[in-house]
């Protein structure tokens, strides 16, 4: 009797470890599984990468406004600025608008500008042929450089959006690239 | 061989006690001890958690910085969390589980002892060093107890230690956790299936479920952190490609069950001491097992609830809206199960039964607001103010720390074989319960007039709510003594009344552990009892 309470254990303990280190590693898995599913809905305005030129029917039967917006993360001793504000647009037409950046330190700068489109779920309409965000950026000292951004807005882009407010944060990366 | 060994402690185990001297609780391996430590480490663990309380309100006492520098008082918030969850409430239910599940399943102690010693003094450790990060350099991790980045990876050179005193707690609760279901499932007497088992054990039943499936899923999430902060990974850092927002998804996956692991033991106690003052068998047994099974279900499928203000589709926002007020439901079933086993009942008012009651009409107040922000478009205006803070008190403060106050007067005369004085019992109760309404009930209006979160200032506006608050604050911290005063009082002899061996009338055919002597002897059933009380069912 006794033998056996403890065989029972054992055979229970193993089980429930598995289900543990199951646990561990599901909660890993939801990495990727958010990556997915911000991917499918747009959640977080997450952008996808560059995309071909192709050609799009011009929809000249509404106006979208595309507002760009800059920011440094807290101590990234840059300046950044967008030398266009907003534009009206076409969807379905291609534009391209200037950001100019500079290092302000002495040294060189490795920075990283990470997208952000609001609303969320219009972000996989705006689509990027060309930007500074799909790379680091590396500035020499006191290097100041104008980095262009072609887009379009998908016509598909349901009704309701009128506006869509693309939105850049540069990073500086240096240390860690250093490391790497 | 393991046979030959458990033969072997199983002989030794009749030969003798406990063993004399201080090493008995470092090295014990019985039941009954490793449940007492629990509760006196829990309960030292509340009274440095209140202290820790007491400084926040002495800060919000009056507008302006009075006594600590801002980060000071953040560190105070977080660390309060901390230890009231990881150190006293958790903690409390593990000892309560420990004493109490083996005499009432009629089993001789848990089923693997050497674990559940190892899982306590993991437990000190983790805590010890959760606590060692007051005095570095940086200070305490003052983030809030949710750990968000990227506030929280600002943290001093106390950030590693507070992530591995999580991986230790998180590793004993799951020890603890696996202990229970083993436990349960392999050492009940052969009377007890499954559904005459007390409810207090079904209910720790699922929440040993709900610890191993999310204790995990946390470490990995603060591991997330650790390697983001030490090792250039991105999980949540957006310059290299992560999300500061997929770490809140992780967190309230745990986070939500998490909260419903300090609940439903709850639940389990309250259904089991209504009953024998109300002398009355539980009403509704069964749907009382599946409420808690579908509440546990539930707290899987909501925790974007905790959210709604990052930015989610109308979609997504919709169903955890709809998901959350779904819990409502078997919640529902339970309160109105407790107030029909009370219907007619012959009920007298101990102090047990006093706080029991309080819990189910003041957890109700802390259900209702819950209620109210799952809500999702209010809940933009309720969000990270004092409002949720009121919420969450009133579930965890009148609901699971009443309840542990009822269980203490409930259990110690059985515990130590001793009365405890029902005067001061009851001055404790009243004390406390009009207080603790007099601290939080203040919160909601703060709250609902725009008074933030985890802020040690505020408008003059919220002045006068705070003070009372702050008041209300103080008299519940200093009724708290009384609750000790009795503890000790009652281990060292009481009012000198012996405590019978049923202590409460008839108790004896609501539990085992009422047919056992006052105080039980060391080692209890031994051999399996014949035949189990149903009176509960």
């Amino acid at each position: 009797m006794k033998e056996n309470v403890t065989q029972k254990n054992t055979r229970l303990v193993r089980i429930l470890v598995f289900v543990v280190l199951g646990m561990f590693g599901f909660g890993y898995a939801l990495v990727p599984l958010y990556d997915v599913l911000c991917d499918i809905t747009g959640l977080n305005g997450k952008v996808e990468a560059a995309v071909k030129e192709e050609s799009y029917e011009v929809d000249k039967s509404r106006e979208i406004t595309v507002e760009f917006m800059t920011a440094l993360n807290e101590s990234t001793p840059m300046v950044f600025r967008s030398e266009t504000k907003k534009i009206k647009v076409h969807p379905g037409e291609y534009h391209t608008v200037n950001f100019y950046a500079e290092n302000k330190t002495d040294k060189a700068m490795v920075a990283r500008a990470i997208p952000s489109i609001s609303p969320g779920p219009a972000a996989e309409y705006l689509k990027k042929i060309e930007c500074f965000c799909f790379s680091e950026q590396t500035f020499k000292a006191r290097e100041g450089k104008t980095m262009p951004v072609r887009f379009v807005v998908n016509p598909e882009l349901p009704e309701k959006y009128k506006t869509i407010t693309l939105a850049y944060t540069f990073f500086d990366n240096t240390e860690t690239s250093v490391k790497k | 061989m393991s046979a030959v060994v458990a033969e072997h402690e199983h002989d030794e185990h009749h030969d003798h006690g406990p063993q004399k001297g201080l090493l008995r609780w470092v090295i014990t391996t019985n039941h009954k001890d490793i449940g007492t430590l629990y509760l006196v480490f829990s309960l030292a663990m509340f009274f440095i958690g209140g202290a820790m309380a007491m400084i926040i309100r002495a800060e919000l006492f009056e507008p302006g910085m009075q006594f600590v520098d801002p980060q000071f008082f953040n560190s105070m918030t977080t660390m309060h969390a901390l230890v009231m969850v990881f150190g006293a409430v958790m903690p409390a239910f593990v000892g309560l589980a420990n004493w109490m599940i083996p005499m009432m399943i009629g089993a001789p102690d848990m089923a693997l002892p050497r674990m559940n010693n190892m899982s306590f003094w993991m437990l000190v450790a983790g805590v010890l060093l959760l606590a060692s990060t007051l005095f570095m350099e940086g200070g305490a991790p003052a983030s809030g107890w949710t750990l968000y980045p990227p506030l929280v990876l600002q943290t001093g050179a106390a950030l590693p230690f507070a992530i591995f005193s999580v991986h230790l707690l998180g590793i004993s609760s799951i020890m603890g956790a696996i202990n229970i279901i083993a436990t349960i499932f392999n050492m009940r007497a052969p009377a007890m299936t499954l559904m005459k088992m007390p409810l207090f054990v079904w209910t720790w039943l699922i929440t040993a479920f709900l610890l191993i499936a999310i204790m995990p899923v946390f470490a990995g999430a603060v591991t997330m952190l650790l390697t983001d902060r030490f090792f250039d990974t991105s999980f949540f850092d957006a310059a290299g490609g992560g999300d500061p927002v997929l770490y809140q998804h992780i967190f309230w996956f745990f986070g939500h069950p998490e909260v419903y692991v300090m609940i439903l033991p709850t639940f389990g106690v309250a259904s089991t001491i209504i009953p024998v003052f109300a002398r009355k068998p539980l009403f509704g047994y069964s749907s009382m097992v599946y409420a808690t099974a579908s509440i546990a279900f539930l707290s899987f499928i909501v925790w974007a609830h905790h959210m709604f203000t990052v930015g989610m589709p109308v979609a997504g926002e919709l169903y955890f809206m709809y998901a959350t007020m779904l819990i409502a439901i078997p919640t529902g079933v339970k309160v109105f199960n407790w107030t029909a086993t009370m219907w007619k009942g012959s009920m007298t008012f101990e102090t047990p039964m006093l706080f029991s009651i309080a819990f189910v009409v003041l957890f109700t107040i802390g259900g209702f607001t819950g209620l109210m922000m799952s809500i999702a478009p209010s809940d933009f205006q309720y969000h990270d103010t004092y409002f949720i803070v009121a919420h969450f008190h009133y579930t965890l403060v009148p609901a699971s720390v009443f309840i542990l106050m009822a269980a203490g007067y409930y259990w110690l005369p059985k515990w130590t074989g001793n009365m405890y004085n029902e005067r001061i019992g009851k001055l404790h109760f009243w004390l406390s319960a009009v207080s603790v309404n007099i601290l939080f009930f203040p919160q909601h209006f703060l709250g609902l007039a725009g008074m933030p979160r985890r802020i040690p200032d505020y408008a003059v506006q919220f002045a006068d709510w705070n003070m009372i608050s702050s008041i209300g604050g103080f008299i519940f911290g200093i009724s708290q003594l009384l609750f000790l005063y009795i503890v000790i009082d009652t281990i060292k002899g009481g009012t000198g009344e012996k405590a019978t061996d049923e202590v409460w009338e008839d108790a004896h055919k609501h539990g085992l552990e009422w047919t056992l002597p006052s105080p039980p002897p060391y080692h209890t059933f031994t051999t399996p009892p014949a035949t189990v009380p149903t009176e509960h069912i």
